[in-house]
């Protein structure tokens, strides 16, 4: 009797956030993967093409990126737990299907390992330049869910955090890892998979004749069928009716649009992730996410060797975006510091969301292809206090 | 059918008789039922549907031998026949 | 237009969504043909109908899986078979069909075309080629013949078509036929095999297109087309689909050209990954099962 390796390697392991991230997928349930090899991002694939056979999933590498983003939509529709994985010049071919997996609501997961853009850019170096993309990158209305590691530990958390998501919210889920995270080698520890909670597909269990593709429960999200049960529905990227049938009709935008965004606004308190330390009593906070909430820790440490009141708020769910908490936050600290490796993305909604508050924002942009220099970080957080 | 002799077993023999059924307002005229029904059975009816195309009509209903043709080639589901019973092969 | 209720039902309604006929195809289109030759081929196949799933892509063509009662599915502009591929591995109980235009398969998803041809996928595809794009008012496409007159080629399209049989063919198909929308015994028959085919197979369907195509063409309506067909079409079985060339109103062959036997996408990767693998290879587990959880 031959043991099979078990799915779930539970453990102390000494992984890169690329490899976290395809064990986390393996770990959630994820047994399909439709992918295409791109810097930085490739190991993802690697390694799930090394172990699915080992697991009971099905990889496929697909002729482009637009193929492998239409391949986990429909495989997600045949009753699959689907991921793909990209990086910046694939995650803009994939806009267009996940325009199309938010439209028909389809769980699944799309994994992005920035790096420095735009264009082909710095393929083997890291960037936080898709953070605007992940928000408004497809065309149309919409809202997404996007969240952000800062170690390989979260890589293998949040992955799996993401397929929950999306099966709670039935859109795509981004997970908006970047190079410097996803080819970092730090501790991960994979809990037994008992202890893993991994959220079932919300299946829809009423009366068949009943079945209708998109009548929602009552937090706006509708349950969902897989192909082969007989359900006979359709499902289309048009705009459409409960019946999923097409109503070119502007009420029928408003009903189906509305409540596609709806559908995440109203819940964004559920969806909303953060970390945050000392930021009661603080001067200023620091407001980070992925590998610069890393930095940030240095500079923040620096800062309080100065006897500055700072306090950190790390963005683990970057959309929606946490207004709500920023906002709290802006009235009660003098200055808000954003570092990201980009040139004001997040720092835009930063300084939209203290509107009227009288907090200042100061932004340290990086380019890209290195993290920051902390005493960047530290210099702005000097300012902040004057 | 023409045969060029009668042939041997002609008054056993029975051919297959079908009935046309139309749903007149699903029509949009495009008139391949008439053109390709193997045996002519039917023309453009001189009413309108409510559509305003002159649906098919059954001119010659004897000769239809359930083919199916009309039933397969039209783009609107407009047009079948079911099966009825034989009748004897025409000369 | 709300239809009156008829009191006698067509047979294939049972196969279609009755509460969305009328279709939006034009009179003296191909495609309720085409449709209609499918549902027939359906019937008849012995395949259970929860386990035939239908994807198409955007055009006309793509409309086609709004009017079919089954689990169907519209997706991108090109995507069709990128989206069926997903669909058949996640669940490889079923059989998956992609029914889409030739603009949709050929052009934008020409990459997509080329490599589920090549991995010999287990779909059924029905290409139903007007020679424009005629959802869009009838722009040229990569199947459209020289000289034809569209509306982005407006003095006439000096572009090569493809020859698509042959490209399907080079690409490993395993089941190559053309037929027109007039062949519709043979569209059946042909339906039938599709749906019994282990394997990447591919029919090219010529259908009138009276409203853009036909009529920027002077060539008549769809009925004139069919003549035409009728008349100008050569049936060709296992020809060398080299020889299969489309040009401008010219004579065209059909026929099923290719029909062979090859293991799929899943017998490779099965066989060979449980032989590579050895006593740890797992088989994809299959989909997630709502009865189990």
């Amino acid at each position: 009797m031959s043991s099979k390796p078990p799915a779930v390697l539970t453990g102390p392991h000494y992984w890169d956030g690329d490899y976290a991230c395809a064990e986390g997928a393996i770990a959630a349930g994820c047994r399909f993967f439709a992918g295409y090899p791109i810097t930085p991002s490739t190991e993802v694939a690697e390694r799930i093409a090394e172990r699915f056979p080992l697991v009971g999933g099905t990889f496929i590498q697909m002729e482009d990126e637009l193929a492998s983003m239409a391949a986990i939509l429909g495989a997600a529709w045949g009753g699959a737990r689907t991921m793909t994985v990209t990086s910046g010049p694939g995650f803009s071919l994939m806009q267009e299907n996940i325009g199309l997996g938010v439209m028909t609501e389809t769980p699944c997961v799309v994994v992005n390992v920035q790096r420095g853009g735009p264009s082909t850019g710095l393929p083997t170096l890291t960037g936080q330049q898709d953070m605007m993309q992940a928000r408004w990158g497809s065309h149309g209305d919409y809202e997404i869910i996007a969240l952000s590691p800062s170690s390989p530990q979260e890589c293998f958390d949040l992955t799996i955090t993401s397929f929950n998501l999306s099966e709670r919210f039935r859109l795509p889920v981004l997970l908006m890892m970047d190079e410097c995270v996803g080819h970092m080698t730090e501790k991960v520890v994979v809990p037994k998979p008992e202890s893993i909670k991994v959220l079932p597909r919300r299946w829809y269990r009423g009366p068949r004749d009943k079945y209708r593709p998109y009548q929602p429960d009552a937090d706006l999200v509708p349950p969902m069928v897989r192909a082969g049960d007989d359900y006979r529905f359709h499902i289309t990227g048009l705009t459409h009716d409960q019946r999923g049938y097409p109503v070119i009709n502007a009420a029928c935008q408003n009903l189906c649009v509305s409540r596609l965004v709806d559908k995440i606004r109203n819940n964004a308190d559920h969806i909303t992730l953060l970390d945050e330390q000392d930021t009661a009593g603080a001067d200023v906070v620091v407001v980070s996410y992925g590998i610069s909430y890393r930095v940030a820790t240095k500079a923040i440490a620096d800062a309080r060797k100065k006897d500055i009141r700072v306090g950190s708020l790390r963005l683990v769910t970057v959309w929606p975006f946490p207004e709500k908490r920023i906002r709290e936050l802006a009235s009660k600290v003098r200055c808000l510091v954003m570092p990201e490796i980009n040139l004001g993305q997040m720092f835009r909604e930063m300084q939209r969301a203290t509107v009227g508050t009288g907090c200042r924002t100061l932004l340290v942009p990086h380019c890209g292809g290195w993290v920051h220099n902390p005493n960047d970080i530290l210099a702005a957080i000097v300012e902040g206090t004057k | 059918m023409k045969y060029w002799r009668k042939p041997l077993d002609a008054d056993r023999c029975k051919s297959p008789h079908g009935e046309i059924h139309i749903i007149h307002d699903r029509c949009k005229g495009c008139g391949f039922c008439i053109t390709y029904c193997p045996r002519k059975v039917l023309e453009f009816s001189k009413d309108f549907n409510r559509k305003g195309y002159h649906p098919p009509t059954v001119v010659k209903p004897e000769a239809c031998v359930n083919c199916g043709l009309c039933e397969t080639i039209c783009p609107e589901f407009a047009i079948w026949s079911t099966k009825v019973e034989e009748c004897a092969v025409e000369q | 237009m709300k239809e009156i209720e008829p009191v006698e039902r067509h047979p294939h309604e049972e196969y279609l969504r009755m509460d969305r006929i009328p279709h939006i195809w034009c009179p003296t289109c191909g495609l309720g043909t085409i449709l209609n030759a499918f549902i027939t081929a359906l019937k008849r196949s012995d395949i259970p109908r929860q386990d035939i799933a239908i994807v198409s892509g955007i055009g006309c063509t793509g409309r086609t899986a709004g009017y079919v009662l089954m689990d169907s599915f519209h997706s991108t502009h090109g995507r069709a078979l990128p989206y069926a591929t997903g669909l058949k591995l996640a669940n490889p109980r079923l059989k998956v069909v992609v029914i889409s235009g030739d603009g949709d398969l050929v052009a934008i998803g020409g990459n997509h075309l080329i490599h589920a041809a090549r991995r010999n996928m287990d779909l059924a595809v029905i290409c139903a080629n007007n020679f424009n794009y005629a959802m869009t008012g009838g722009q040229f496409g990569p199947t459209t013949p020289e000289t034809a007159r569209t509306t982005t080629a407006p003095y006439g399209s000096y572009e090569h078509p493809f020859n698509v049989p042959f490209l399907v063919d080079s690409c490993g198909a395993t089941y190559v036929a053309r037929w027109t929308a007039l062949h519709v015994r043979h569209l059946t028959t042909c339906f039938g095999e599709m749906l019994n085919h282990k394997g990447f197979s591919f029919t090219e369907v010529i259908s009138p297109c009276p409203t853009v195509y036909a009529r920027r063409n002077r060539l008549g309506s769809g009925l004139d087309l069919l003549q035409f067909y009728r008349e100008n079409s050569v049936i060709r079985n296992n020809i060398d689909t080299r020889e299969c060339d489309i040009r401008f109103q010219a004579q065209m062959i059909v026929g099923k050209f290719v029909q062979k036997e090859k293991p799929t996408y899943l017998d490779m990767m099965n066989t060979y990954l449980a032989e590579a693998v050895g006593k740890k290879f797992v088989p994809y587990v299959g989909p997630m099962d709502p009865a189990k959880e």
